[in-house]
């Protein structure tokens, strides 16, 4: 039974959101010409195929369902109360296959010595078999062999696609030249050599090991991407109505207006973010508790969770975007066609809607993409602290939190940390490039 | 001058209330303190005995805002828990802790630690990143540079959990340079700062470092640096005589604004390494749900924040001549 939580009706709003205005760029060439230009920097191509590789996977992740369970004839039909993805039903074998602990990446024997019980009868601490990594091979001398046999299958494989990639990304320069199109194929073979062998050493090993409670790593990182593009995506949902509306309501009105809404954002800014985050949610906690009949199950309370994290990061950090449209506002106000407007006699909201918001559209892109990158930070230092995600959800500060304590242990479990690593390093750089670009290429002052 | 000070000041006081209105809100209104007592006692199902003893002990059995029981109109707006706990902010009286110890004692004596901690990382970061921008600017539109612009593009897409997590696994356990966390007086604190230090410096080199590039190139397309060099002046003396001296106003006077909140210390390296200063004294407090630690520094850094703006406002004046505070 197709299940829909909050968050995924906001994510595919979102996501329609984003159709509408690229469909609506498309029309305008003010908006379209430095879309173009931030698609010519071959970095931003670059980043922009990581993104979307990311998206598609959160999309995946997004589509929720309840199982059906197993019901006796004559019974109405029940449903799990786990609710499981799209993502979780394409990776079922990798969701499925736990061992009881901790396993190198690629391991075939468990991290932790065990009594095993030999041929003979007798019994000896030894490490383990693990349940499924590794568990066709007979001989473990053939491991090294069977490794690197499948990977190459799966790269071979890859770098079939890659040839048609490059071949697909010429014919593409020669159709539309300025767009660096190389760029673009050539991260999107190094994803496709990773992920082919990756797929394929994922069917019969835990390619990058397990965790404490036997859960495969890979498993939970590609799980992790949705909370982080979620945190990122629709924080800026509630920053950004706020942030447009006062910050322009501020410069535009000026007097009073202006004074209260200053009043409120300085108040706001003066409290420290991490303590103002850290209080707002330990109070949505206590409600959270004390109202445990609003959830029939755990999935539903940690998605609200999520959302409410949003919730208050946006609310407490619209302070900068209000203060850049302030600023822009105020001097966009006294132009000359803002004048006229006003001697047409046009009413206020309208001019602000028409004639002020179009002008003042490219702060609020870049404040867009510049945030993202901050708020996918955010969220791992906030689990951290123990202000975070809830504890049952995937995310990257969940995953750090719960592997940094066994840097400790001998020999060093790094797997889980150094994924949690790679996979947030990679969106958050990809992000800052193309915030980079975007940057460039909406700020009015480098237009050529 | 001094006029504006004082109007800067008395401009504090509305922002203050607000921060005080906002925070009894959130502690005391969105939850009430029989909330506040389940949640501390833990267990579901807590006697309405205990929450009133919980209550009691800590002051918060009295009524929100108006007290009709009491006698005289004093007591009737004094005896409140907004008087008592929000209002009493206002004169640095904390109350007491969860463990029953004096706040504001502790506030005092863990200032110490924090400062230690935060003061090397503050100028030393400064320094570090201002001299890595000053050479990105110097071979700017080199590869020196671009490499230079990648580097902290990429440093700052790192968290700062694994500058932490990977500095102490490689200083402390792999090469045991220093203990891996803890704490100690006087000058053996050397030892257990250097790693916290190096790394709070490097964690910010990424985003600064760049940022102060874009100050310095700003600085140097302006007519003035043009007529230094058509005197003949060399591009080293144009660069340290002119341009560094000009585009240190935006720096020094945007670094003004956090001197008063290092006094805060940095939450995550001091519960990282264990150094007993107010930053591991707050993530302590919001783990352990301590309100009345996390209302109190949330106080605290409205009202270093506060000083820290009135700082900025006086620096330019003291850096940028042309500047008169009216």
């Amino acid at each position: 039974m197709p299940y829909i939580l909050p968050t995924d009706a906001l994510v595919w709003l979102l996501v329609a959101a984003t159709a509408g205005y690229v469909l609506y760029c498309r029309r305008h060439p003010h908006l379209a010409v430095p879309w173009r230009r931030v698609f010519q920097s071959p970095a931003a191509m670059a980043s922009v195929v990581v993104l979307a590789f990311y998206v598609t996977i959160g999309l995946l992740d997004s589509l929720h369902y309840r199982p059906q369970l197993e019901n006796k004839s004559g019974e109405q039909n029940a449903y799990a109360t786990e609710v499981l993805s799209l993502l979780d039903l394409g990776l079922a074998h990798l969701r499925g296959r736990s061992e009881k602990t901790y396993s190198a990446p690629l391991a075939t024997r468990s991290y932790a010595k065990e009594q095993v019980e030999l041929p003979g009868g007798r019994q000896m601490r030894d490490f383990p078999r693990l349940r499924f990594g590794g568990a066709h091979l007979k001989d473990e001398t053939e491991w090294a062999d069977d490794v690197s046999r499948r990977a190459l299958a799966g790269f071979g494989v890859s770098l079939l696609l890659c040839l048609l990639v490059v071949l697909a990304a010429r014919k593409l320069q020669g159709r539309i030249p300025d767009i660096p199109w190389s760029a673009a194929a050539a991260a999107l073979c190094v994803l496709l050599l990773l992920a082919g062998s990756a797929i394929a050493l994922c069917t019969v090993y835990h390619v990058l090991g397990t965790d404490k409670v036997g859960q495969d790593v890979f498993y939970l990182a590609l799980k992790s991407i949705r909370t982080s593009l979620v945190i990122g995506t629709l924080t800026t949902l509630v920053l950004l109505p706020v942030g447009i509306a006062l910050g322009t309501m501020a410069g535009y009105f000026r007097g009073w207006v202006d004074d209260v809404i200053q009043y409120v954002y300085t108040t706001l800014n003066s409290i420290p973010g991490v303590l103002l985050i850290a209080a707002s949610v330990l109070m949505m906690q206590v409600v959270i508790d004390r109202h445990s009949d609003w959830f029939s199950f755990a999935a539903q309370r940690a998605d609200f969770r999520l959302l409410v994290l949003c919730a208050i990061l946006g609310l407490t950090s619209w302070t900068g975007l209000a203060r850049l449209l302030r600023g822009e506002t105020l001097k966009l106000s006294q132009l000359e066609y803002i004048q006229a407007a006003h001697a047409f006699g046009v009413r206020s909201g309208r001019i602000l809607t028409r004639h002020i918001l179009p002008n003042v559209s490219h702060i609020v892109i870049i404040a867009m993409v510049m945030d993202f990158s901050g708020l996918v930070l955010a969220e791992a230092v906030l689990s951290y602290v123990g202000v975070g995600v809830d504890p049952s959800t995937n995310s990257f500060g969940t995953m750090i939190n719960a592997a940094r304590l066994e840097m400790s242990r001998d020999p060093v479990v790094w797997w889980a940390l150094a994924t949690a690593f790679t996979f947030m390093l990679t969106l958050v750089l990809a992000a800052n490039l193309f915030a980079d670009a975007a940057r460039d290429g909406f700020d009015p002052r480098v237009r050529v | 001058m001094l006029a504006y000070i004082v109007r800067r000041l008395l401009y504090a006081i509305p922002i203050l209330i607000g921060v005080n209105l906002l925070t009894f809100l959130l502690f005391f209104v969105v939850n009430t303190p029989d909330d506040m007592a389940r949640m501390q006692l833990g267990a579901k199902r807590v006697t309405p005995e205990a929450v009133e003893k919980w209550k009691a002990e800590r002051g918060y059995d009295l009524p929100l805002v108006w007290n009709s029981a009491a006698a005289s109109l004093f007591d009737k707006a004094g005896k409140t828990i907004f008087a008592q706990k929000s209002a009493k902010l206002f004169v640095f009286e904390f109350g007491y802790s969860e463990d029953k110890r004096d706040i504001a004692s502790e506030i005092r004596e863990r200032m110490w630690p924090s400062l230690a901690l935060a003061v090397p990382v503050f100028l030393v970061g400064l320094a570090v990143c201002v001299t890595f921008a000053l050479l990105m600017a110097f071979f700017r539109a080199t590869y020196l540079d671009l490499w230079g612009v990648v580097l902290c593009v990429a440093m700052m897409s790192v968290s700062t959990l694994f500058y932490i997590i990977g500095g102490q696994y490689i200083a402390s356990k792999t090469w045991h340079l220093v203990p891996i966390s803890g704490y100690a007086t006087g000058f053996d604190a050397f030892r257990f700062l250097v790693l916290p230090v190096v790394i709070g410096v490097i964690s910010g080199i990424g985003a600064s470092s760049r940022w102060y590039r874009t100050l310095f190139l700003e600085e140097m397309g302006r007519d003035y640096v043009r007529t230094a060099r058509a005197k003949g002046l060399s591009e080293t003396v144009v660069m340290f005589r002119h341009v560094l001296k000009n585009a240190m106003i935006p720096i020094l006077t945007g670094a003004v604004v956090v001197i008063p909140l290092l006094f805060l210390g940095s939450l995550l390296s001091e519960s990282f390494f264990g150094i007993p200063g107010l930053g591991s004294y707050t993530i302590d407090a919001i783990q352990s749900q301590d309100y009345a630690v996390v209302r109190a520094m949330v106080f605290l850094g409205s009202v270093f924040y506060i000083i820290g703006l009135i700082l900025t406002d006086i620096s330019y004046t003291l850096v940028d001549p042309r500047i008169r505070l009216e």
